[in-house]
């Protein structure tokens, strides 16, 4: 079989989502973000909402979100997306809007905005990607980083008396009345991915029953942050990363 | 005063400057409030809950969790190309400097409103004119101008806030209605501008092409962003912003003039400090001093060529303010050393007299 039988539409087995463009990523190998990003790609394809869809980039590593997802975008200043949507989905109820930010952006500079948003009951999706690190800034710690674990801010392990505690906001949201579904989700494995997948679904198809926010956090990998290999960080997020902050829903109503 | 206005009689109206924006933004098709709670200006926000506006026009009024959401929420409705306005005093507009930064980075139209009380720090709620250089000299990072107007009476808080939005539209940036506690606070009668009603989708569309309202087959994404990885897309994008300031500093400068044919001594004063002036210059003129008062009404673009036309004439200027002297250094950059400029002000939420004027303007000028 040569190349041009291999690309012939009638063998196609898999293709890039039209939503998706041909802008060359800039996140790192072993990077959960690429995934999350196709995943939101498809699904918006799937639900036919591109013209009806409107997101929100943060501060981080994902800023570029924009470049990678023919959509309508607003980057947000660091942490302030939820206000953004806040007023995007007011104006414009019929349309889909969601967040999509790290966990510096959401639960460290963003919380109040978060917080406010979620108990407000804004009808929107956020997208948390969970990777316990400072990606874009070079591996600093984040709220969200483990007890012992290295950033270039706490070289020796992020030590409780001096650094506070690990910030599990999901968990936190998952009591406010104003959220409907809220629920931890990875991109590690294919069943991960598909079951994350449906999660996004699920948050966005939530976004326009006037049910409240709906928030998917994915526990996601830092190959580079964390220094280590994109096989190496996926299992050492199983081993890590889980028992802190476990797959499943917290909330669905 | 627009004598049209004065013979729709049944329009007239008393009530604070406060309320006066209140009715002004829901009456020019403005689509979403979003503020917090401050004094000396908390009137803004608890007049529209009042009037109820998303039953009529179906204006949004949403009280945000902090000054910082809310400019970032008037970022939101803004990139939708959405009329959206917020309005704080002194501290909460510090607050707002990263938005109001963002948004003149992302090119969008807002307005803001800013009823000044005393700083710094948590300051005073006695009004105030201190947020002069924030205001007209950037207040964020980066480098930015701000379309600032400056009301002197509760019929131009109404005025101003609808012309407000005009500007902000015209180009693509963050606009504010710069007051303060005596002008927010003070009732005074009224007209209110006619109802327009706000743009339709397709409206929007025609008016802001750029606006985030969903990506359709005939347009690529369009995208609200102040980011520029590439220095050389960054400095293209302050060249696109400076020519445009360059434009607002050409063609939308705005002034009053009061008795200042026959000046031989100009006073230079904003907002209530210019209504203050103004029984000033009749006080002098009472004295045998010939005093003019020339009051901007836009603070930036400041009125730089009147300013340097009566440099010419006069013998002197005095810049009164609300403050330890801000505008005194504008109007000096003006007048470029032709005439001697001089302060006079109180501070703090000090209102001066017109008392106190007179006398400065004998023992800083006349002497």
């Amino acid at each position: 079989m040569n190349i041009s039988e291999i690309i012939n539409p009638a063998n196609l087995v898999f293709d890039k989502p039209k939503v998706m463009n041909d802008t060359p990523m800039h996140y790192c190998p072993g990077c959960s973000h690429g995934v999350v990003h196709k995943l939101i790609s498809e699904i918006i394809e799937e639900m036919d909402i591109q013209d009806k869809t409107i997101g929100i980039a943060p501060v981080g590593c994902a800023v570029f979100a924009y470049q990678y997802l023919d959509i309508d975008w607003q980057q947000a200043a660091h942490g302030r997306a939820p206000a953004l949507a806040t007023a995007v989905k007011r104006l414009l109820p019929d349309r889909y809007v969601f967040t999509y930010q790290g966990d510096g952006d959401l639960a460290s500079i963003g919380t109040a905005e978060t917080i406010h948003a979620c108990n407000r009951g804004e009808n929107i999706a956020i997208i948390f990607i969970n990777n316990g690190i400072y990606g874009m800034t070079g591996g600093q710690m984040a709220p969200t980083t483990l007890k012992g674990m290295k950033s270039s801010t706490s070289p020796n392990g992020r030590d409780i008396p001096r650094n506070g505690n690990p910030f599990n906001i999901t968990n936190l949201l998952a009591q406010l009345e104003g959220t409907c579904y809220v629920t931890r989700q990875a991109v590690h494995t294919v069943a991960s991915v598909r079951k994350c997948k449906k999660a996004i679904q699920k948050a966005l198809e939530n976004s326009m029953l006037n049910k409240g926010t709906s928030i998917v956090e994915v526990v996601s990998t830092c190959s580079s942050g964390w220094k280590m290999t994109p096989a190496e960080s996926n299992n050492w997020m199983v081993d890590n990363m889980f028992p802190e902050y476990p797959m499943g829903d917290l909330k669905n109503i | 005063m627009n004598t049209d206005k004065k013979q729709n009689k049944e329009e007239v109206r008393l009530m604070k400057g406060n309320e006066a924006v209140a009715h002004a933004a829901i009456r020019c098709g403005c689509d979403g409030y979003f503020g917090y709670p401050i004094t000396p200006q908390s009137e803004i926000m608890e007049t529209l809950m009042e009037l109820e506006p998303w039953n009529t026009t179906g204006m949004v009024v949403l009280q945000a969790e902090s000054e910082t959401a809310s400019i970032n929420m008037v970022y939101g409705a803004a990139g939708c190309g959405k009329k959206a306005m917020t309005s704080s005093s002194s501290p909460g507009i510090s607050l707002m400097q990263e938005g109001i930064s963002y948004m003149a980075g992302a090119e969008l139209p807002c307005v803001i409103v800013n009823v000044m009380r005393g700083g710094p720090g948590l300051g005073t709620i006695q009004p105030s004119q201190a947020d002069y250089f924030q205001t007209v000299k950037g207040g964020g990072h980066g480098d930015y101008k701000m379309i600032t107007l400056a009301p002197a009476s509760v019929q131009e808080m109404a005025d101003y806030t609808v012309m407000a939005f005009d500007l902000a539209f015209k180009y693509r940036t963050p606009t504010m209605v710069l007051a303060d506690g005596v002008i927010g606070q003070m009732m005074e009668k009224v007209v209110l501008p006619p109802f327009q009603p706000r743009w339709t989708e397709e409206e929007i569309k025609q008016n802001a092409p750029w606006a985030t309202l969903g990506k359709t087959p005939d347009r690529k994404p369009n995208i609200i962003n102040s980011l520029r990885m590439d220095a050389n897309d960054m400095e293209e994008l302050n060249i696109l912003l400076q020519s445009r300031y360059r434009e607002i500093e050409k063609k939308e400068v705005l002034f009053e003039e009061f008795d200042c044919d026959d000046a031989e001594y100009l006073i230079v004063a904003f907002g209530i400090s210019a209504r203050i002036c103004q029984k000033a210059v009749k006080l002098a003129k009472k004295e045998g001093i010939k005093a003019g008062l020339l009051r901007p009404i836009t603070l930036y673009p400041f009125p730089i060529e009147v300013l340097k036309k009566y440099a010419e004439k006069v013998k002197g200027m005095l810049s009164v303010e609300m403050n330890a002297g801000q505008m005194v250094e504008d109007v000096r950059l003006a007048v470029n050393g032709k005439v001697p400029v001089e302060y006079f002000g109180r501070m703090g939420g000090i209102v001066p007299t017109p008392d106190e004027v007179v006398e400065a303007l004998k023992n800083k000028l006349i002497k």
